[in-house]
C-alpha cells in the first residue's frame, strides 16, 4: 500500500490507529480516581507527545542513518517557531502561510548551516553545528531583537499589521477550524477531549512518519546509512557523501522547523529559549531512547519523554505519602526522602540518570529493549537477528 | 591604548578560565582518547567546593551574651563560628575571610577522588565505543552532576567573596602613565591570572619533567608502541584523569569570587571550553592554553563600544565565528598534530 | 600507449622523498604486478592514482585523460576501482546491499537525489546485484549481515563490488595479506577468471612471489621510491638487480 512493503504498512496503520485513538488511549483511567493523574489524553500534552515526534523522526534521519551528530537542531526549530509568529503578525492567524514559511527557513537555514558544518565529520561536526546554534541563540538573544523581540519572546500585538484579519479568528487557526477548540465525550466516569490542534498535529506527523519510511526504504536512505557504515568505500565506489548527507541535514532541519511551527501553532508564542543547546540535547535523547536509526524509534522516546517529564513533574511529596503508605512509619518516610531529589522539579535528574543508563545498557534504545523482551520470552524471532533481505533494512 | 591595555587585561581572567578547563579537555583526549561533556560540570564542583568550604568554616553555635538585648529587650543571642572559638577570634576570623584560598587544599583530592571514581566506574567502559557515545554518557553524567548540586545548593548564585585584601582594584593606568582610573583592574583578578599561569606552568612542568609525565607524553603521540615496551598506559592515564579533573576543580575554586558559583556555570564554560580545544587543536596541550587566551581576549575586545557599534552583536558570536574560521581553514587547529581527528 | 601512463611522477613528505621519477605505463587488458621492498614507496604511487594524494610533480593520465586534482569518487566514474588491503566493506549493511551501491553509482553517477523513489521499484539493480553475487559464488550469503562474514568473502565481496561498476582499470593493494593458504589459492584463481573472462586491466601490489608469478605478465619493480625495472616475470625472477634490492633480502 502507498510504495510500502507488508510490514511497513502494519507499522504505518498502528501508528496512525494510535494516533487518531489517542484521546481515548491515553485516558484510560475514570476521572476523579486516583490513577486519574496517570492520564494523559488532554490536549496540551498530546499535541506535544506529536510535535516533537516530528522533531525526533527527522532527527532520526539525519543522525540514525548517516551518524552524523549534530547538536544544534535546536535552532531549527526556534527558526520555525519565529517564523509562523511572523505570519500572524503580518497576515493573520491562519496558520498554513507560517507552517510552509518555517519548513523553508528552517531548509534554508540547514543548507547554510549544513554546508559548512559537514565539511568535519565526526565531533568536529558536532562542535561545528553546537557553535552555529548557540550563535543563533545568542543573537536571538541580543542584535536580532527587533526579529525575535529579544527575551520576551516574539508574540502578536493588537497594533500588529495583520492584514488579512478581518473579522477571522483571533486565535491561531486552518482556515476557521480553530486550533485550541475541543470537543468533549463523557462516556461514564470517563471523559474525552478530543482537540482540533491536536488532530491537525497528529495528522501532520502521520504524514510526516510516511515520508520518512519512504526515505528510510529508498535508494537514497541506503546511501545515507553507507555514509554510516564505510564513507572511505562509498567514496572509492564512485559516490560522493557530502551532497547526500546535506540533503539528510536539509531534510531532517525542515522538519525540525515543521515541529517548530506547530508549537507556535498551539500557542501563538516564539521564544529563544526554544534554541538553547540543552534543547538540542533533548531530542538526541528522545531519538536515542526510542531507538536510534529504527522507524518507530523516536516517535516512542518523544512520547516516553515528555509522558514522564508530565508525570513526574506532578508527582510531590503527599502524593509519595500515599504511594508509601502501606509502609511503616519509618519506612514510608524514607522511601519518600529517597525518591523526593527526583520528581517535581528534580525531573531533569531523572532524565540525566535514565539518559546515561540507556547509553550504558541499551544502545539501542527502547526498540531493541522490546527486541530482547521478545526473544527471552516469545522465543519466536530469535532467529531474525539478520537483517530482512536487502530492501527492507532492519527495523 | 589604554581601552585595549584594559580589554586585553579583561580578556586575561575569562582567557584564564578557558585554558584551564580546556588543558584538561584536551589532556583527557589525548591521553584516553575519550571526548568528555562533563568537563564543565567538573569545574562546577570545584566552585562549589569553595561554596561548601566557606559554608563549613561559617558553621556556627549560638551564645547568649547577656550583657547586650535585642530590640525586645530580650538577651541577644550571638552566633559565633566554632572556627573562631577554636582558633581564637582573630585567627578564626582570617580562616574565614580566606575560605576560597583554602578551598584549593580542600578541592584537590575531592577531585582528584572524583576523578578517578568516574574514570574507573564510567569512562573506561566506553573506550572503544563511538565518539558519538562518550558524547552522550558525559552529557548525561553533566545533566546529573548539575542537577544534584541543584538539588543541595538551590538555582541562585551563592556570592562567594574573595579574601578582603584582594577586594579592591588596582590603578594600572598611574602605573603606566594614563590618567587615574583609566586602567583599573580587580586584584583577585589578577590573582586568578596568576594562579591559573602557575597551574598551566605546573602541568606542563609536571609532563615535561618527570618519568611519569614522559610516558604519558609518549603515550599520547603512539599509544600502542608504549604500550608493547610493557609499561602499564591505562593506570596512568586513569591518574592523568584525576589531574585533569583537579586542575578543572581548582579552576572552579578560584573563579567562585568572579562570578557567584550557580549550578548551570559548568554548561556554560563547557561549550566555549570545547570551542578551544577544537580551535587549539584537539590533543595539543600548548594549542589549548593559547586558544584560551587568545578566545579570551578576542572576546573582550569584541565587547568595546566601538567595536559593538561597528558590528552589532559581535560580542556575542566571535568565538564561535572564530572557531569556525579555524576549523574549515586548519581543520587540525592552531597546533593540532597531524593525524589526530583529522577528516 | 597504455591505459594507465605515470610520467615522472614525485612525492615528498617533509624530508623524505617517497617517489621520486616514477615512470609507469600500464597496457590495457594485461595484469601488471608492481613489487618492491616495505618502504619502496607501493602505497604512495597507489595512492597518488586513486586521488587520495596529489603528487608534487609529474602526470598521471588514465585512458588520455588527467587524473590529477580529481577527488576519489570522480576517478572511480572514469573507471578505475579500488581494492584495499583490509577489505573495505559496508560491514553494517547486507551482502546484497553491498553489492547493490555500485550497481546504483554505475547507473546514477556520482549523486541523484532519490529520496523518495522506491527501492521496490528498483528490481533491474536488484538483478544486477543478485547475478553479481551469483558470480562470485556468494548468492547464498545474500541476506547476511557483510560484517559478519570471513576475511576471505570479505574480500571476496569487496572484489566484487569493485567488479560491479565494469570498471577498465582494477587496483589491488595486496590483496592476500594476512589470508590462509588456501583463501590465497582461491584469490589467485578469481582474479585469473576475472583477467581471462573480462575486458579489464589489473594492477596489482603484492608482497607474496607466489601471487605475482601466479598472476602477473608484466612487473615493475620498485626501490627506493622508483622504479628498478620492469620486464615479463621469467627476466625479472633472474634479474641480478632485482635479486640483490629485493628477492635476496625476502626469499
Amino acid at each position: 500500500m502507498l510504495g510500502l512493503n507488508k510490514k511497513d504498512t502494519s507499522l504505518m496503520i498502528l501508528v496512525a490507529v494510535l494516533a487518531l485513538c489517542a484521546p481515548f488511549i491515553l485516558n484510560p483511567f475514570p476521572e476523579g480516581s486516583a490513577m486519574a493523574q496517570f492520564n494523559a489524553g488532554y490536549p496540551d500534552l498530546m499535541q506535544r507527545f506529536v510535535i516533537f515526534g516530528i522533531f525526533a523522526i527527522g532527527f532520526n534521519i539525519l543522525f540514525g542513518l548517516t551518524g552524523y551528530l549534530s547538536f544544534g537542531h535546536a535552532a531549527f526549530l526556534g527558526v520555525g517557531s519565529y517564523s509562523v509568529v511572523w505570519m500572524y503578525k503580518l497576515l493573520n492567524y491562519n496558520i498554513l502561510p507560517g507552517l510552509v514559511l518555517s519548513v523553508l527557513t528552517a531548509g534554508l537555514f540547514a543548507l547554510l548551516i549544513g554546508y559548512v558544518s559537514l565539511r568535519r565529520s565526526g565531533i568536529y561536526f558536532s562542535i561545528l553545528t553546537l557553535a552555529f546554534a548557540q550563535m543563533s541563540f545568542n543573537l536571538a538573544y541580543s542584535v536580532l531583537t527587533p526579529i525575535t523581540n529579544g527575551e520576551t519572546g516574539l508574540q502578536v500585538y493588537t497594533n500588529d499589521a495583520q492584514i488579512f484579519l478581518g473579522d477571522g479568528p483571533t486565535s491561531p487557526h486552518l482556515f476557521g477550524i480553530v486550533m485550541n477548540k475541543s470537543a468533549d465525550l463523557n462516556i461514564g466516569a470517563w471523559e474525552f477531549t478530543f482537540n482540533n490542534g491536536y488532530y491537525f498535529c497528529a495528522i501532520v506527523m502521520l504524514v510526516m512518519f510516511y515520508l520518512s519510511i519512504r526515505i528510510f526504504r529508498s535508494p537514497f536512505g541506503m546511501m545515507l546509512r553507507a555514509i554510516k557504515s564505510n564513507q572511505t568505500r562509498l567514496n572509492y565506489t564512485g559516490l560522493n557523501p557530502r551532497p547526500y548527507a546535506l540533503a539528510a541535514f536539509v531534510i531532517s532541519g525542515m522538519y525540525a522547523g515543521l515541529a517548530g511551527g506547530l508549537m507556535a501553532s498551539m500557542d501563538p508564542l516564539a521564544g529563544a529559549e526554544r534554541m538553547q543547546w540543552t534543547a538540542s540535547g533533548e531530542v538526541v535523547l528522545m531519538t536515542i531512547l526510542g531507538g536510534t536509526g529504527t522507524l518507530i524509534g523516536p516517535v516512542l522516546g518523544a512520547g516516553f519523554i515528555k509522558y514522564f517529564e508530565n508525570i513526574f513533574s506532578k508527582i510531590n511529596d503527599t502524593i509519595l505519602h500515599q504511594w508509601f503508605a502501606f509502609l511503616p512509619d519509618g519506612l514510608e518516610n524514607f522511601m519518600v526522602f529517597i525518591v523526593h531529589p527526583f520528581i517535581g522539579k528534580g525531573w531533569h535528574l531523572t532524565l540525566g540518570i535514565l539518559f546515561m543508563l540507556v547509553v550504558i545498557f541499551l544502545p539501542g534504545g527502547l526498540v531493541e529493549g522490546g527486541q530482547r523482551l521478545k526473544r527471552a520470552f516469545g522465543g519466536k524471532d530469535a532467529g531474525k537477528d539478520k537483517p530482512d533481505a536487502s530492501t527492507e533494512p532492519a527495523e | 591604548m589604554d581601552a585595549i591595555i584594559l580589554q586585553i587585561l579583561n580578556g586575561l581572567d575569562k582567557g584564564s578560565a578557558y585554558a584551564l578547563i580546556a588543558l584538561g579537555l584536551t589532556l583527557i583526549f589525548g591521553t584516553l582518547g575519550v571526548v568528555n561533556f562533563a568537563h564543565g560540570a567538573l569545574f562546577m564542583i570545584g566552585a562549589f567546593c569553595a561554596v561548601t568550604l566557606s559554608k563549613i568554616l561559617n558553621l556556627s553555635f549560638e551564645t547568649v551574651d547577656a550583657s547586650q538585648t535585642d530590640f525586645l529587650g530580650n538577651p541577644l543571642k550571638v552566633k559565633t563560628p566554632y572556627v573562631m572559638e577554636w582558633f581564637g577570634p582573630e585567627t578564626g576570623a582570617a580562616i574565614i575571610d580566606w575560605s576560597v584560598p583554602l578551598a584549593i587544599l580542600f578541592s584537590i583530592p575531592i577531585m582528584v577522588a572524583f576523578g578517578f571514581i568516574m574514570e574507573r566506574g564510567l569512562i573506561k567502559h566506553f573506550y572503544k565505543r563511538e565518539h558519538a557515545d562518550q558524547i552522550l554518557v558525559t552529557f548525561g553524567l553533566a545533566i546529573v552532576l548539575q542537577e544534584v548540586v541543584k538539588y543541595f545548593f538551590g538555582a541562585n548564585p551563592i556570592p562567594t567573596g574573595a579574601p578582603d585584601v584582594f577586594k579592591g582594584s588596582f590603578d594600572f593606568g598611574v602605573m603606566l602613565g594614563f590618567d587615574p582610573n583609566a586602567i583599573i583592574y580587580p586584584y583577585w583578578r589578577l590573582v586568578y591570572f596568576g594562579f591559573s599561569a602557575l597551574v598551566i606552568g605546573g602541568v606542563f612542568a609536571f609532563l615535561q619533567f618527570t618519568t611519569f609525565g614522559m610516558v604519558v607524553r609518549a603515550g599520547m603521540a603512539d599509544r600502542e608502541t608504549v604500550g608493547l615496551l610493557g609499561i602499564n598506559i591505562d593506570r596512568r592515564f586513569t591518574i592523568m584523569f584525576g589531574i585533569a579533573a583537579a586542575v578543572a576543580g581548582v579552576a572552579g575554586v578560584m573563579y567562585a569570587p568572579i562570578n557567584s558559583p550557580n549550578y548551570h556555570m559548568g554548561m556554560d564554560f563547557l561549550v566555549l571550553s570545547f570551542v578551544v580545544v577544537v580551535v587549539g587543536g584537539m590533543g595539543s596541550l600548548p594549542g589549548a592554553v593559547l586558544a584560551g587566551f587568545l578566545l579570551g581576549i578576542l572576546e573582550s575586545f569584541a565587547s568595546m563600544n566601538f567595536v559593538k557599534e561597528l558590528i552589532p552583536g559581535i560580542d556575542q558570536i566571535i568565538i564561535y565565528v572564530v572557531a569556525i574560521i579555524i576549523l574549515l581553514t586548519r581543520p587540525r587547529g592552531l597546533m593540532g598534530r597531524k593525524g589526530v581527528m583529522e577528516e | 600507449m597504455g591505459i594507465l601512463e605515470v610520467k615522472d611522477v614525485g612525492k615528498r613528505f617533509g624530508g623524505l622523498q617517497a617517489l621520486g621519477d616514477v615512470n609507469l605505463s600500464i597496457k590495457e587488458n594485461t595484469v601488471h604486478a608492481i613489487i618492491g621492498p616495505n618502504g619502496a614507496g607501493k602505497s604512495t604511487l597507489l595512492n597518488c592514482l586513486v586521488g587520495k594524494l596529489i603528487p608534487d610533480t609529474g602526470s598521471v593520465m588514465f585512458d588520455g585523460q588527467s587524473v590529477l586534482g580529481r577527488t576519489p569518487y570522480e576517478i572511480n566514474q572514469m573507471g578505475i576501482s579500488r581494492v584495499f588491503q583490509t577489505p573495505e566493506i559496508f560491514t553494517e549493511l547486507s551482502v546484497l546491499e553491498n553489492m547493490m551501491i555500485p550497481c546504483f553509482a554505475k547507473r546514477d553517477g556520482s549523486f541523484r537525489m532519490h529520496a523518495f523513489e522506491n527501492m521496490l521499484n528498483e528490481k533491474e539493480i536488484v538483478e544486477r546485484a543478485e547475478a553479481m553475487l551469483e558470480e562470485m559464488n556468494m548468492a547464498d550469503k545474500r541476506d547476511m549481515h557483510a560484517g559478519a562474514m570471513s576475511r576471505g568473502d570479505k574480500r571476496r565481496l569487496e572484489i566484487g563490488m569493485c567488479l560491479a561498476q565494469e570498471p577498465r582499470l582494477l587496483l589491488l593493494d595486496e590483496p592476500t595479506a594476512g589470508m590462509a593458504r588456501a583463501d590465497t589459492n582461491n584469490t589467485i584463481d578469481l582474479l585469473k577468471q576475472i583477467s581471462d573472462e573480462r575486458d579489464i586491466t589489473i594492477a596489482i601490489i603484492e608482497h607474496d612471489m607466489h601471487v605475482v608469478f601466479s598472476l602477473a605478465q608484466r612487473i615493475t619493480v620498485l626501490a627506493q621510491g622508483t622504479p628498478l625495472v620492469e620486464d615479463n616475470p621469467e627476466n625479472i625472477k633472474g634479474h641480478p638487480k632485482v635479486r640483490e634490492a629485493y628477492l635476496g633480502e625476502s626469499a
